[in-house]
């Protein structure tokens, strides 16, 4: 177990590097002169040319990589351009926030999606199965900044429950994490649902029955665990989703988190801030993998003692 | 565990009397009587053989009896008495009671009939906690560990812990075997219990299943579509054809002489070394195929493939009639066989 982590950690250096000089290069080729848009029109050629020299922006790109990497690997990624910070303290005070919101979020989908898929399998073509199968379509379909609007109005305005937007308490979280939960609950209520109906079609939860289990035992013990693998891979990829910003959510709520310094960071050519963000993206993709890789091997011993038969 | 039930049990001869079962899938194309009014009997620690091509209804006439038929079939007349009480009429709490406990089965697939997320020690214990309140983990890994001896695992204890996975296919049809017997069920359901394995292991699986019979008196209802297996474990058999008993006869007798053109189709139809036909000669086979359940003939479900037909086999389907007479064995064991010809070699019938 603790050699697979490791193998697995190990494979992710290449992919770290990998991440690394691609984003760099693209960043290098877009247009857009950051000092240009630093400075705006009022400042003489000659300054610009200056504080680019100041900045190494003239060297060759290759130069410019490695030094990146250098720091990179000292956990300094520079200064943002804009605001004249340190990329690691912007995202240090920045990515709490963003934590707290997608695992908020993430807890909402789990404790929805979950329950209801496995109910609408069980009770499959009924009324319970189609309200929940009706309610996830609406999940994934509504778009989360109309959810978000229709939510503040509701709840906020015409109501008086919570408040309209800003980051000051647990209280701020409900409504993002409410309304970007139930996007995620929708996918993962149906994949529960679909995976289940497709175990439950196995020879042993027909063993499971004729040994006289209820059937609640039946879907809960022999069935639920077999088919929550594809569902945690789907629920890896929505954290690592979640971490890495959710852009609109956070602008429509106001929370200061990842997803709008990478934003701003676009428009504003601030590559230092924008290579920071993507390599905190990256690392928490790696590790929301990692985390399902894990989840796997303990859901399913094949995996874990590394039997060919596991991919079937 | 009778004596618990109290006396309401009406005392019947046999250990369990299905009279008249029919179960049906309704498909979108149509209803399909997959069982059809079939009646069979199993005595107290008697070995039954239900024996049939693919699709005749044996293995739905097992999971009838349990409830374990799935959507969109559905059990629609008959009834199974066991012990007294007529299974088709139980609630699903009442049936759970006796499923794993007083009727155990063992299916065809031993590599896909284990749970892969569990250990065949939990599998196997889980069956004997949930019948047997009050049973501790350890003593039921205890009785667990001591099934396994019995069915011949080796290194019982070891194999505990084991995942399905690591297991052969014989091993894992032991571990159904000792999950089928943890409660000591007065009958045991083996829906082809072999027909996964290899020669050598079936030979093995059925030697077990035997001695099982000889040491716990447990009654056996064997399902398969090879005459080999049947003749080599069974008492008595029936055999099937498109939903219907077609002929019922002690094991003997149904093999020294069978009455029905389709059990003596399919005894000639078994490759034997240096049979009557000599080596050269094909195998033979039926002719035709197996009837569309949907269209069922309006006679003998039979006569299209029957090379004794005559017109009153097209008409009319024969009832299940007496003919021991024809065997010359008159007065035995019960010999029955639906076809018109054992009415006219023979005496009365029985309906």
């Amino acid at each position: 177990m603790g050699r697979y982590i490791i193998k697995k950690l190990l494979i992710s250096i290449p992919v770290m590097f990998g991440i690394m000089l691609t984003t760099f290069f693209l960043l290098n080729v877009i247009p857009g002169d950051p000092i240009a848009l630093m400075m705006k029109d009022h400042i003489s050629v000659d300054v610009v040319a200056r504080v680019r020299a100041q900045m190494h922006l003239d060297d060759p790109v290759f130069i410019r990589f490695f030094r990146f990497l250098g720091g990179a690997l000292h956990g300094d990624f520079g200064i943002s351009y804009k605001l004249n910070r340190p990329v690691s303290y912007l995202l240090a005070t920045a990515f709490p926030n963003t934590l707290a919101l997608a695992l908020s979020a993430a807890l909402v989908s789990w404790i929805i999606g979950i329950p209801a898929g496995i109910l609408s399998a069980v009770k499959r073509y009924s009324l319970v199965d189609n309200f929940f199968m009706g309610f996830s379509v609406l999940g994934v379909s509504m778009p989360v900044f109309w959810t978000g609007l229709l939510f503040q109005y509701i709840f906020s305005l015409k109501l008086h429950l919570l408040p309209v937007a800003g980051f000051k308490g647990p209280l701020y979280l409900i409504m993002p994490a409410i309304v970007l939960g139930w996007s995620s609950a929708g996918t993962i209520a149906r994949l529960t649902r679909s995976s289940l109906l497709e175990v439950m079609r196995n020879d042993y939860i027909r063993t499971a029955r004729a040994k006289g289990l209820r059937e609640i035992a039946v879907v809960v013990r022999h069935a639920l665990k077999n088919s929550m693998l594809p569902v945690v891979t789907v629920m890896a990829l929505q954290v690592s989703g979640l971490l890495s910003g959710a852009v609109i959510t956070e602008s429509v709520f106001g929370i200061p988190g990842v997803g709008r310094i990478a934003v701003n960071a676009i428009q504003n050519r601030d590559m230092p801030l924008l290579q920071g963000s993507v390599v905190l993206t990256t690392f928490l993709v790696i590790i929301g993998n990692l985390t399902a890789d894990i989840v796997y091997s303990w859901l399913d011993p094949r995996i874990r003692y590394g039997n060919p038969e596991g991919k079937k | 565990m009778s004596d618990t039930q109290g006396d309401t049990r009406r005392e019947t001869a046999g250990l369990l009397e299905i009279q008249g079962l029919k179960t049906q899938f309704r498909t979108r194309r149509g209803v399909v009587p997959a069982v059809d009014d079939v009646s069979v009997s199993v005595g107290r620690g008697e070995v039954v053989g239900i024996v049939g091509e693919s699709g005749c209804g044996k293995s739905v006439t097992s999971l009838s009896l349990l409830g374990l038929v799935t959507h969109p079939g559905k059990v629609v007349g008959g009834s199974a008495l066991f012990d007294g009480v007529d299974l088709l009429t139980l609630d699903n709490k009442g049936i759970r009671a006796i499923r794993g406990r007083d009727i155990s089965m063992i299916f065809q697939e031993p590599m896909t009939s284990l749970n892969p997320v569990y250990t065949v020690g939990q599998q196997v214990s889980e069956c004997l906690r949930s019948h047997a309140s009050g049973v501790s983990r350890k003593a039921a890994r205890a009785s667990v560990e001591e099934m396994f001896e019995m069915v011949g695992i080796p290194e019982p204890r070891a194999r505990l812990d084991a995942w399905p996975h690591q297991l052969s296919g014989g091993l894992r049809q032991r571990v159904m075997i000792a999950m089928a017997l943890i409660c000591k069920p007065k009958l045991l359901i083996a829906d082809e219990p072999t027909t996964a394995l290899d020669v050598t292991i079936e030979a093995q699986i059925l030697a077990l299943m035997k001695d099982l019979r000889r040491d716990t008196g447990t009654a056996i209802m064997l399902i398969s579509h090879n005459l080999g297996v049947i003749a080599e474990t069974c008492d008595r058999v029936y055999v099937m054809y498109a939903g219907r008993v077609m002929e019922e006869a002690e094991v003997f007798e149904l093999f020294d002489s069978p009455t029905h053109p389709y059990t003596r189709g399919l005894l000639a139809s078994m490759p034997r070394i240096g049979g009557e036909r000599g080596p050269r000669k094909p195998l033979y086979s039926i002719r035709g195929n197996v009837p569309d359940m949907q269209q069922l003939p309006k006679g003998c479900r039979f006569a299209p493939r029957c090379d004794f037909a005559m017109a009153r086999c097209v008409e009319s389907e024969p009832p299940l009639l007496d003919a021991s007479h024809a065997t010359g064995n008159p007065g035995g064991k019960p010999h029955l066989s639906r076809c018109w010809l054992a009415e006219a070699s023979g005496a009365g019938g029985q309906q």
